[in-house]
């Protein structure tokens, strides 16, 4: 049944055959999708005409390589400063939101951390119309009573931030808490003792020991907004982000182009991803 | 110590407002806009049902939701029925020097963008896939089949992109079951069936109903994979809304059906819950 008794051989061998059977199921589309970013052919399927690096590289005219490809780049540097901004701010305010439920009480503590976790169960579709009608409304508001027109309540770049910020802060929030939960307040108890004011406890004690866990929160949250399609389908302005510029080039049909950034991305989130588990693990011993 | 008081009052402020600002702003509101946007005409006239009469008497939209709800909880059911196997095969069979291993294996794909999994589906099973070349060559099809574009082929879909979700929170819980108790439930004679019923489902309750509500609200919001997967004449209901508010640009239509949305997964959440007694906010951590 489990590893320290005895089991048939047949458990063991059925066993590994489903686990083989899941993992090519896990990694079929990506493998195939990465190795079909080398074919030297116009469309991303089989057969194989050889290898190529002209999906990266090549300047056109028939092929156009990610590295010539205006539309597709330019969605890759929006999505990265998006990203960037997302992870700066959730990183702050989920630091906050995380001493604030792990240290603090306060009335209605309950009501505030469920609204805090609701994010989870809502799904991001909700989330986008909710932010994207609530803005509006109040630009509305604003134009028609002050007549300030404010660009950012409109769909565009910081709209997107805004909703992808409203969900991905309660993820860093959990994560950060996790590991405030096992601080050893002796600690604090200590510095105050020696004469530390509180924001110099935080600073020097709390946050140095947090600190991992921030590092681990901001990768998280720089990753989920790269990716984040559901919410920011409905902010998205003029300049797209990525996940959406794709999304339009798959729906359509387009070149390898698209495997070329699949590619890309699967090997770098892949690297953060392994980084990060690697730290996390470091850390915990 | 006394002289600290107003100190650490001062503290929880800082602590407390944006956090405050953050679930006020971004969250409350946004919804409460959501429901108001809900009961309004769409020509500017006062307080109206008829969106939601719509819904309930045209059957595309309701016909549309019952589906995508029955989907959803398929969808959970079968991704829990693949879950199970793997986590316990990762923490309690496979040898401690593989299991670091599997685990890497199984967080990378995690990180992995929804939409290059489903793109990575897409060029493996559609007609000019990599899947039909390969089956017609080995003779098993005479003919290259359309394998894309069914409810078998999204459903497969909807279960790959959010397998992970389940996998992960079981294998968490599952990680601190002690063997002894597996063993000796063995020892007196507990048959395979048993073990299962009676010690590892209930130990696994709050890691099952955590990936099960993170899995069902994933697919019951999900847009790209059934768009993507799925066959062209049966909608998902995130379509529909997607529809109401950017192709029709019928904002309270598509907030009415928002808040319906809304309003079935928090009931299938609750529900789900009541059965299993478990509490929302021990779940989720």
């Amino acid at each position: 049944m489990i590893r320290t008794l005895p089991n048939s051989k047949g458990y063991l061998t059925g066993f590994r055959f489903f686990i083989l059977l899941f993992f090519l199921f896990l990694f079929a589309p990506l493998i195939v999708t990465m190795v079909l970013a080398f074919n030297n052919s116009m469309f991303p399927s089989l057969p194989w005409k050889g290898f190529t690096l002209d999906w990266f590289l090549s300047a056109g005219p028939e092929k156009i390589g990610l590295f010539h490809d205006r539309s597709n780049l330019s969605a890759i540097a929006t999505s990265f400063k998006i990203a960037l901004s997302v992870s700066f701010f959730s990183t702050i305010i989920g630091t906050l939101a995380a001493f604030l439920f792990e240290q603090e009480d306060f009335k209605f503590k309950g009501l505030l951390y469920f609204l805090m976790i609701a994010p989870l169960v809502i799904p991001g579709v909700i989330l986008g119309i909710s932010i994207l009608l609530f803005t509006n409304s109040i630009g509305i508001f604003l134009e028609d009573n002050l007549g300030i027109d404010l660009k950012f309540l409109t769909p565009s770049f910081w709209l997107v931030v805004i909703g992808q910020f409203s969900f991905i802060t309660t993820i860093v929030t959990m994560v950060i808490s996790a590991r405030l939960r096992k601080f050893d307040r002796t600690l604090e108890e200590a510095a105050f003792n020696l004469g530390a004011n509180k924001f110099e406890v935080i600073w020097f004690i709390t946050l140095k020991y947090l600190r991992p866990s921030i590092i681990g929160g901001a990768a998280i949250a720089f990753l989920m907004s790269f990716e984040n399609f559901n919410t920011t389908l409905f902010l998205v302005g003029a300049d797209s982000t990525l996940p959406i510029n794709l999304y339009q080039q798959v729906r359509d049909g387009s070149t390898p182009v698209i495997n070329a950034i699949s590619f890309i991305l699967i090997i770098s989130t892949s690297i953060i991803a392994v980084a990060n588990l690697y730290v996390g693990n470091k850390k915990e011993k | 110590m006394k002289s600290n008081t107003k100190k650490i009052k001062w503290s929880f402020f800082i602590f407390f407002i944006p956090v405050f600002l953050w679930l006020f702003l971004l969250i409350v509101l946004p919804h409460l806009e959501l429901l108001r946007m809900s009961f309004l005409g769409s020509r500017g006239t006062g307080i109206t049902l008829n969106n939601y009469k719509a819904f309930f008497t045209e059957p595309i939209y309701w016909l549309t939701f019952v589906r995508t709800a029955l989907y959803s909880i398929l969808v959970t059911a079968i991704v829990l029925a693949v879950s199970l196997p793997v986590a316990f095969y990762i923490t309690k069979i496979s040898s401690f020097r593989v299991q670091g291993l599997l685990m890497i294996l199984i967080l990378v794909p995690f990180w992995v963008s929804e939409l290059i999994r489903v793109y990575g589906w897409m060029i493996l099973l559609r007609e000019s896939g990599v899947l039909n070349v390969f089956l017609v060559r080995i003779g098993l099809f005479k003919e290259p089949i359309e394998l894309l574009y069914n409810d078998i082929s999204m459903v497969m879909g909807l279960v790959y992109t959010s397998m992970l979700f389940m996998i992960v929170p079981i294998i968490g819980v599952m990680g601190s079951l002690d063997d002894a108790l597996i063993e000796a439930a063995h020892d007196l004679g507990a048959k395979k069936l048993a073990i299962w019923k009676e010690i590892i489902i209930p130990y696994c309750m709050p890691g099952i109903m955590s990936g099960s509500i993170i899995v069902f609200m994933l697919v019951l919001g999900s847009y790209l994979t059934p768009k993507l997967m799925g066959g062209k004449n049966s909608l998902w209901f995130t379509e529909q809304i997607y529809n109401q508010i950017i192709v029709y640009f019928n904002w309270n239509q598509g907030s009415a059906f928002g808040f319906l949305l809304l309003l079935l997964s928090s009931l299938i959440i609750w529900v789900a819950l009541k059965i299993t007694k478990q509490e929302f906010t021990k779940v989720v951590k």
